[in-house]
């Protein structure tokens, strides 16, 4: 997903000098075009957070649009004031980029392990919150991001899922979920690249004849309500799928939307870190197995719901 | 800056009482807090807002206006004050500082309040936003200065330092941080609580060039702040030699006026020394 980034900000940057890049000293080897090709709008500012968003602010209130890069969990919690008090109450024009959501740097540890940014971010006034599940999806995010005011977070993924058939720019809206899938037995929700677990579940649990509608959630912040009452409407229930915490991410902004529009899904299950810190050192593949957030058990999970309710029809 | 004449020494000495007088009537009259943080910077309020700073209260927003961010936002009553006495809102609102439904708040705010460019109140904000600032001024090749006054306790906090790395290696010399050096912070004094010393060249070593004048002495600070930032390569950094309070005689470096809102006697006696 870094390079559908990386290769949008440059095509929308070469056409427009207000935008800068900032970097706090991470993405080795995948910015030099980037600052081979517009060194004056290309800043790594080094290991120092909360100074890139205090830059970003001034720079964004003297009228130029700032991404702001880093990864896990540096461009967010590391300077959570910063793009609270500068940042968001100011209304500046910023994207914040967090590269590695989830568990993309497993091997590295759980400083890397990014699980609780989403739940930070969107409990943010004016903060838009995005973490697309495909390339695709990724580079219409930036596109969108660049082209639009405001603040915003933007979770790139190591992991995607591919991308949709015929799915375009103009395909593309912010803050409206794209159906990756069709079915009406069961809805799967999911947040990033762990999109392609639940993709990959729809296609066993087809072979035997249940049938998931499969949605990415790219964006979290504003949510897609109307993608979730129709899931409601039209299947049994819904599962959401993410690599974060439980508490504040996908399963959570469902939740609420549900319970604060009085709609009920027949079924809700979420897959989610249980409120714990991911100790266990893995790719991410084999860590989303450990803490059951993989395609296994997204068939087990969907299997068990969609035989009780049959059972109980 | 030799040739001033004495009358500009006098306005600005006006100026510096009537924000002193000000601070203690806001601060009485909304039950508020920081009366001495505000009585410390009121000269360097009143040399930049009357002297040294390009700004046009019927022009709030004009591109080519100098910044100043005020990061040490619990100062707030001063900039409010400096900024009705320059004409940017009215007077009379003053006297709604920290009161229910008020836009002044005790951390300066800058939602509604014309010329007010920064809204702080957590420390260490000030000066990385200023490096924003300043840096996008250099990149639209404006002649804009970035002033920030910052407090000495607020060089505690890590994103000072950051934003000090940052400044120097992008050679921001349109950047000027002002320290208010009272050597006072929240609860005990600056070497009692974590140490600056050697105060100036840490700034030094981080590539600022520095000066040191006497807080409340005009015209050492019309000098120190008459920068001529087409010059040299350095951000700049003045530090403020300051007493907490000053002015006031029983507030004077007294860490209790960092909280106690004058009332009573107190705030009699405080008017009355101000006005004499």
């Amino acid at each position: 997903m870094r390079d559908e980034f990386v290769n949008t900000f440059l095509q929308n940057a070469k056409d427009n000098s207000s935008l800068i890049f900032l970097t706090a000293d991470l993405g080795f080897g995948a910015f030099d075009q980037l600052e081979k090709q517009l060194p004056n709008q290309y800043i790594n500012v080094g290991v120092a957070e909360q100074n890139m968003i205090g830059v970003a602010t001034g720079l964004s209130l003297e009228g130029f649009k700032v991404v702001a890069y880093s990864i896990g969990n540096f461009p967010t919690l590391r300077c959570l004031e910063q793009i609270r008090n500068d940042a968001c109450y100011h209304e500046t024009n910023i994207t914040i980029v967090g590269m590695g959501g989830g568990f993309s740097y497993g091997p590295l540890g759980m400083s890397h392990h990014t699980t609780e940014d989403i739940s930070i971010m969107r409990s943010l006034p004016g903060m838009k919150v995005l973490a697309p599940g495909t390339k695709k999806e990724a580079e219409f995010a930036t596109s969108y991001l660049l082209n639009s005011h405001g603040v915003a977070y933007l979770r790139l993924d190591k992991s995607f899922a591919p991308n949709k058939k015929d799915f375009f720019y103009s395909d593309f809206k912010f803050g409206q979920a794209v159906v990756h899938r069709d079915g009406e037995d069961f809805a799967i929700f999911a947040m990033g690249g762990i999109l392609e677990e639940a993709l990959d579940a729809s296609e066993k649990l087809a072979q035997k004849g249940i049938y998931c509608r499969v949605l990415s959630f790219h964006t979290i912040k504003p949510l897609d309500g109307e993608a979730i009452k129709k899931a409601i409407k039209e299947t049994a229930g819904i599962l959401t799928v993410e690599e974060h915490n439980l508490i504040g991410g996908l399963s959570s902004a469902v939740s609420e939307y549900c319970m604060l529009n009085q709609i009920h899904p027949k079924n809700f299950k979420s897959l989610a870190l249980k409120d714990e810190y991911s100790s266990i050192v893995g790719s991410q593949k084999f860590l989303r197995k450990s803490y059951s957030l993989d395609s296994f058990t997204i068939v087990e999970t969907i299997n068990s719901l969609v035989n009780t309710f049959k059972n109980k029809i | 800056m030799g040739e001033i004449n004495t009358d500009i020494y006098l306005g600005i000495g006006q100026f510096a009482r009537e924000l002193r007088i000000n601070a203690v009537k806001m601060t009485h009259n909304g039950n508020s807090s920081h009366v001495g943080s505000v009585l410390s910077v009121a000269d360097i309020l009143a040399v930049l807002y009357s002297h040294v700073l390009k700004v046009n209260p019927k022009e709030p927003n004009s591109k080519n206006r100098d910044r100043f961010i005020l990061s040490k936002g619990h100062a707030g009553a001063g900039v409010y004050s400096a900024l009705a006495e320059r004409g940017f809102f009215k007077k009379s609102e003053l006297l709604q500082h920290c009161r229910n439904g008020s836009n002044l708040s005790g951390h300066i705010s800058h939602k509604n309040i014309p010329g007010v460019e920064l809204s702080t109140g957590s420390l260490g904000h000030g000066l990385p936003v200023a490096g924003g600032m300043a840096l996008a001024g250099k990149l639209r090749k404006k002649r804009f200065k970035t002033f920030v006054l910052m407090s000495d306790g607020e060089c505690d906090e890590g994103s000072n330092w950051e934003a000090a790395l940052f400044a120097s290696h992008h050679k921001l010399e349109n950047l000027i941080a002002i320290v208010d050096y009272n050597k006072l912070q929240s609860i005990k004094s600056i070497k009692e609580t974590l140490g600056l010393e050697p105060f100036l060249d840490k700034w030094k070593s981080f590539g600022w060039e520095v000066k040191e004048v006497d807080g409340h002495n005009h015209k050492d600070l019309v000098d120190a702040l008459s920068f001529d930032t087409s010059k040299g390569s350095k951000p700049k950094c003045i530090i403020a030699h300051t007493i907490k309070g000053y002015g006031v005689s029983f507030m004077e470096n007294k860490v209790l006026w960092h909280y106690r809102s004058p009332q009573g006697e107190e705030y009699k006696q405080a008017i009355s020394e101000l006005e004499s």
